[in-house]
């Protein structure tokens, strides 16, 4: 169990079965799985909603219920790059509303805002790309747009 | 050779610590990656013989070497807001190198966990009990009661279930420990389970924290022969702040919607896969290895009145001197934010701190006095919460956060209780009107006949605060859980504190 992401990174896309192999002898199997499948397909589709759900004997509408509860999961790919955004209280206080009104956002990138990246004391922060950046002003985020770009 | 140490903390990598460890290192530099002091203003932080610089970007590295640093600090340690703090969870921040077992070891690890095998489990239980130690996750319940009462349990099975779902914007202590000092976070567990005889242990880190689940899981690998028979697992959370929730959290491990529990049955009866279970946050559980190595009574000798122990706050949002800081309870709200923070970052006037996170009161300049306390905050309406500060300045308008309150509260409800979930909705439409300074007229629907309780006239201003406040009530009140039930405190103390961003001056302010 503890190897996980080491499995994860010697197959780099693992088939929705292997993912179910891999999962389902856990206690409370179904959020690593539809966190393996998140990541390899960029999306929990319904036929993975219906093999998971067959997998686990639960039923459809149980997975789906999980699914559209976590803003993790989502059901329709969306492959654009993403700039998560941070927009808690502490970001705010350092002025990330004033930021987010420069943005330009490009052809292409999308940005999704979160709530809170543990940062909250060199802020605006964001994550492209899993890569953490604070101390945002508008020239760093323009950068950051035209990298996603 | 010259030992250079950086952070390799997720903050000091967002504000550059990879770039400038890669040019000490291009210059012949042996760097080391240790955790961070939680001067976090100053990070990059780079350590060279004790000696600090910082905030360092790449091209400063020739003239650090060369002794002409403009960015040096002094001697870390001598920093006063280093100097100033009562270390114990956070004795090691900025000293070792997160991942070794042998620092872990060099610097008093493990003791705690020697001594609780010596001693068992009710004295183990004796000990947190006579510490003194309180829930760091915000209710502030007596950790000791809490174990005693799953210790207590029949079952075959038993759990210890870390909270490490930190999604309150200003606290970043869970984020530091389990980055920094990972083998604490998981001796606290070792320990837990021995007080309570339980064998397998979840740690539910948010998603939003990778770099803390990379570490906790190459920590336990390492850790595990050490800690055995007692088994750990990381449980990744999916991007919900509700999920910081006790029973939600429970909820999500076993593969469910992240939805409130309604309490009774506890969790320390009822809790993980319906077996006994103590749910603790992080800095609960980070706590444990120095009070059983050194006794609880040498733990509960530092604190204010009943809030015993030391408690890591985090200074955030607005503030010159951001950072970690921990220290004994009872210190005053005014030096951690103008004495120890050094006041805005922007260099206007402190207008509102919040304390306690997104579902913590705002407190005006005018609390100040206030100690660092459970009880002294709740008397003033507020909360301390998981000890996160976030200070904003005199641009801020506070209709604009207790509409954000609301509206993430509307964002992040689970849906289960009525006065959450259609109350946060209700209470933005409300705060929109308040805030266009208009009353808002019976609609049609209301003016029906058989409608015999809406009012057909035209509510005023005043009539709409009050409805706010009666709203407010009904959701403090009626909510299952803190989320519903805290988020009344940004609002009213907005409104109440703050009268002025609500077109309401002070004089007209309703009564409580």
């Amino acid at each position: 169990m503890a190897e996980d992401g080491a499995t994860r990174a010697k197959h780099m896309k693992p088939s929705l079965e292997q993912i179910i192999a891999e999962h389902a002898h856990r206690e409370g199997p179904l959020l690593p799985i539809l966190h393996d499948v998140q990541a390899s397909f960029g999306h929990v589709s319904d036929d993975a909603i219906r093999s998971i759900a067959h997998a686990l004997n639960l039923s459809r509408a149980e997975v789906h219920g999980v699914v559209s509860f976590y803003h993790d999961f989502i059901q329709t790919p969306d492959p654009r790059p993403s700039l998560k955004l941070c927009r808690a209280e502490a970001c705010q206080a350092r002025g990330v509303e004033a930021l987010a009104a420069t943005i330009t956002v490009p052809d292409g990138v999308r940005i999704e805002t979160v709530y809170c990246l543990g940062l909250c004391s060199v802020g605006p922060n964001a994550m492209a790309h899993g890569k953490l950046h604070a101390r945002l002003d508008a020239a760093k985020l323009a950068a950051l747009m035209e990298m996603l770009a | 050779m010259t030992v250079v140490r950086i952070s390799n903390d997720s903050l000091a990598l967002a504000c550059g610590a990879d770039e400038v460890a890669a040019a000490f290192d291009a210059a012949g530099c042996t760097v080391e990656r240790v955790s961070s002091w939680g001067m976090h203003w100053l990070e990059p932080l780079a350590e060279i013989d004790g000696q600090g610089f910082g905030p360092l970007q790449p091209q400063d590295v020739a003239a650090v070497l060369s002794g002409q640093s403009a960015k040096a600090i002094g001697p870390i340690e001598q920093h006063p807001f280093i100097a100033r703090q009562q270390r114990r969870t956070f004795v090691r921040a900025g000293k070792t190198r997160p991942l070794s077992l042998e620092d872990y070891a060099a610097t008093g690890g493990w003791e705690g966990l020697r001594r609780a095998r010596d001693i068992g489990s009710e004295a183990i239980v004796t000990e947190v009990t006579t510490s003194g130690l309180r829930g760091r996750g915000g209710a502030g319940f007596p950790t000791g009661i809490k174990w005693q009462t799953v210790a207590r349990a029949q079952a075959a099975q038993k759990y210890i279930v870390c909270n490490a779902d930190e999604g309150d914007s200003g606290t970043f202590a869970d984020r530091m420990v389990m980055e920094g000092d990972p083998f604490l976070l998981i001796e606290g567990m070792a320990i837990a389970g021995l007080a309570v005889e339980a064998m397998r242990g979840y740690i539910y880190i948010r998603s939003e924290y990778p770099h803390a689940i990379a570490t906790m899981e190459a920590a336990i690998r390492a850790s595990a022969d050490i800690v055995a028979p007692f088994v750990l697992e990381v449980r990744v959370g999916a991007g919900a702040y509700v999920c910081g929730e006790e029973t939600s959290l429970l909820n999500s491990i076993e593969g469910k919607r992240g939805e409130v529990r309604a309490k009774p049955p506890l969790p320390a009866l009822e809790g993980l896969f319906g077996k006994p279970t103590v749910v603790n946050n992080v800095l609960t559980l980070a706590a444990v290895p120095w009070l059983l190595a050194h006794g609880g009574a040498a733990y509960a000798e530092v604190g204010f009145s009943r809030s015993r122990g030391t408690m890591p706050i985090q200074i955030a949002g607005n503030v010159k001197h951001g950072g970690l800081f921990e220290t004994g309870f009872g210190v005053t709200l005014g030096d951690l934010v103008d004495d120890i923070g050094g006041g805005t970052a922007s260099g206007r006037p402190v207008r509102a701190v919040q304390v306690g996170g997104p579902l913590g009161a705002y407190h005006p300049p005018s609390d100040f006095h206030l100690p660092f306390d459970y009880e002294a905050f709740a008397a003033a309406d507020g909360l301390i919460g998981h000890a996160g500060i976030t200070v904003f300045d005199d641009s801020v308008d506070m209709s604009r956060q207790a509409r954000f309150a609301m509206s993430f509260c509307a964002a992040e409800s689970c849906g289960k209780c009525t006065p959450c979930r259609i109350g946060s909705t209700r209470g933005v439409e409300l705060i929109d009107r308040i805030s266009e300074r208009k009353g808002r007229a019976p609609d049609r629907i209301e003016t029906l006949p058989q409608m015999h309780n809406a009012p057909k006239v035209e509510r005023t201003l005043g009539d709409e605060i009050a409805l706010l406040e009666d709203l407010c009530e009904t959701m403090k009140f009626g909510s299952l859980c803190a989320l519903g039930g805290f988020t009344p405190y940004p609002v009213l103390s907005a409104l109440h504190r703050f009268p002025e961003d609500f077109g309401i001056t002070p004089v007209v302010e309703p009564a409580e």
